[in-house]
């Protein structure tokens, strides 16, 4: 039936669920993006160049970058010690607050969106307290690197919660027979399994967090070189017809897009059995 | 997982001393993650619903019931129902041809289905505009024919069904390869064609994972907001969606209005969750029974 670089199989619909799966696809994701990379050859190398090393394109890039590393990081620590617990102690409601984890996917970012700014800004309840303390929420990067906590906190937890699970108790039991203390076994022994995950929910988390915009907008305060992040930036350039504008710091971050996306499969084939067929 | 395997005794946690942490840390443990839980998740979940009804039931209904909010869910629902069946057509496809098969490749496959995930949903409303648009690659052929893509109805579904393309997919994937194919070996091995072996082997197996995959794909659906928010032209009435509704409302400080249609997304999110609970419990049941029978 179909050629050497596919391995025989007794099972039928091969070529109709191949075919059916690049046709689509083609059709709604590649061609589209084939599209915009023919436009993109439009502008000249020096456009391109003078558009993305603009001040403002360069701040709002480092206003994206820049929050999504600190909610990652801040993902990776709150991310290991949730998934800690629940696969490790028992209390009361885990089921509950284990099926709660997953409410960012679920929930559209702009309610997420409006909901945080509320509770931040300063007439809110935890923005009235950081106010008094003198700390700006809402309307400035924390703002941000808040809303991109609460988006990527269940990327860090699904991918640690499996792996913890799945540890050999035996090694655990070893250690702790050889007289290492809890902190001694969590550091030396326990740890070091979980980075690979660790790695890939930072990743996920951050890759999400460049390209976020319904829960950002709203809380960020939008100020141009303070906090405006470059998916709004695009957003104002395509308002104003500049569509090239638009288009250039796009590229950048798709290109960034495509670097993360690269990290993460190469991550997941590395450690995880999830795609070993 | 398999289960065909002899399935060992269930392996419990054994809350030996040594293997666990002493009680008063990890009841702190668990007070901090309960703690940071209640001020990351819970937190915006009821401050939805209280300045939703800060204002009484009356306001909370006259938003829900204004024209423009009822075009609103009019809209995001035409555009959920052809989406998401166009992407679970999808999934099942690519999923079948995924996992039932080995060939060169895949991984490739398996990263491009994921593409739309790792873009910015303000890039993938701009991949549209940038095509269909006036100044885009077919939009002088499409004003000279009269037909309206970006700022209509046909934008807003391209730009959601491009968001939406990975959900089912990424739902099946795992639950088929953990399944294994010799039940559909077997199958056809006995004479029966593709069809009834996906209806009578395959679907059965698959079925919880695939309801959560729609119903997530689904709630991503009826909730995205950057990329339509991109293609719609925010004409109220007419291609505003649910998200784009409340943005408009919250800019123009009718926050009550603006809380009372988000109360409905919020709905959507929860039930989204309680599926998800009930397809994980049944999962359980079915590896339990397996793990019994075998």
């Amino acid at each position: 039936m179909a050629g050497r670089w596919k391995d025989d199989s007794i099972l039928p619909g091969f070529g109709l669920s191949m075919g059916y799966t690049l046709l689509y696809l083609s059709l709604i994701v590649l061609f589209p993006l084939a599209g915009v990379l023919l436009r993109s050859l439009e502008l000249s190398w020096r456009e391109f160049w003078e558009i993305v090393t603009s001040p403002r394109v360069v701040a709002a890039y480092r206003v994206s970058i820049g929050s999504a590393l600190f909610a990652a990081m801040a993902n990776v620590c709150i991310g290991l010690l949730v998934a800690w617990v629940l696969v490790r102690y028992r209390f009361f409601g885990k089921r509950f607050v284990d099926g709660l984890i997953d409410l960012p996917f679920a929930l559209p970012t702009a309610v997420a969106g409006i909901s945080l700014t509320t509770i931040y800004a300063k007439t809110g309840i935890v923005g009235g307290i950081l106010d008094s303390l003198g700390i700006k929420a809402a309307f400035s990067q924390l703002g941000i690197v808040i809303a991109l906590v609460f988006i990527g906190l269940p990327f860090v937890v699904r991918t640690v919660q499996p792996v913890l699970q799945e540890l050999d108790p035996e090694v655990e039991e070893a250690a702790a027979s050889l007289g290492a203390g809890r902190w001694r076994i969590f550091s030396r022994v326990i740890f070091p399994e979980l980075v690979p995950a660790l790695l890939t929910g930072f990743a996920l988390a951050f890759a999400r967090g460049i390209g976020e915009y319904g829960s950002v907008v709203f809380i960020s305060g939008n100020m141009p070189m303070k906090t405006e992040i470059a998916p709004l930036l695009i957003m104002i350039r395509l308002e104003q017809y500049d569509y090239a504008g638009a288009t250039a710091i796009a590229l950048v971050m798709m290109l960034l897009s495509f670097v993360m996306l690269l990290l993460i499969n190469l991550l997941q084939w590395k450690f995880s059995r999830r795609f070993q067929v | 997982m398999h289960p065909t395997e002899t399935a060992p005794p269930p392996v419990r946690l054994t809350e030996a001393a040594h293997r666990t942490e002493a009680p008063w840390v990890r009841g702190l443990l668990i007070l901090l993650t309960l703690f940071l839980l209640v001020l990351i998740l819970i937190l915006p979940l009821v401050t939805v619903y209280y300045e939703a009804f800060k204002n009484g039931v009356r306001v909370y209904l006259d938003a829900i019931r204004h024209p423009d909010a009822l075009a609103a869910v009019r809209l995001t629902l035409t555009v959920a129902a052809i989406a998401v069946p166009l992407n679970t057509l999808f999934g099942l496809a690519a999923a079948w041809a995924i996992t039932k098969f080995r060939f060169r490749g895949k991984h490739v496959l398996v990263t491009l289905i994921d593409l739309p995930f790792a873009i910015s949903p303000v890039i993938s409303g701009l991949i549209f505009v940038l095509l269909f648009g006036a100044h885009g690659l077919f939009g002088p052929w499409l004003a000279a024919h009269g037909i309206r893509v970006i700022f209509a109805l046909p934008g807003i579904v391209l730009a959601t069904v491009f968001i939406t393309v990975p959900f089912v997919a990424r739902e099946l994937i795992p639950v088929m390869q953990a399944l294994g194919n010799q039940e559909e070996e077997a199958a056809a091995s006995m004479g029966a064609g593709g069809w009834r072996i996906f209806w009578k082997v395959t679907l059965p197996n698959i079925k919880w994972g695939l309801l959560y995959g729609i119903i997530l794909c689904n709630a991503r659906a009826m909730g995205e907001f950057g990329a339509v928010s991109v293609v719609s032209g925010h004409i109220r009435g007419q291609t505003n969606t649910m998200p784009l509704h409340i943005e408009i409302l919250y800019n123009e400080y009718q926050f009550t209005a603006s809380f009372a249609v988000s109360s409905l997304l919020v709905l959507l999110a929860l039930l989204t969750l309680a599926v998800k609970g009930v397809v994980e419990w049944q999962q359980r049941k079915a590896e339990a029974n397996g793990g019994q029978s075998a």
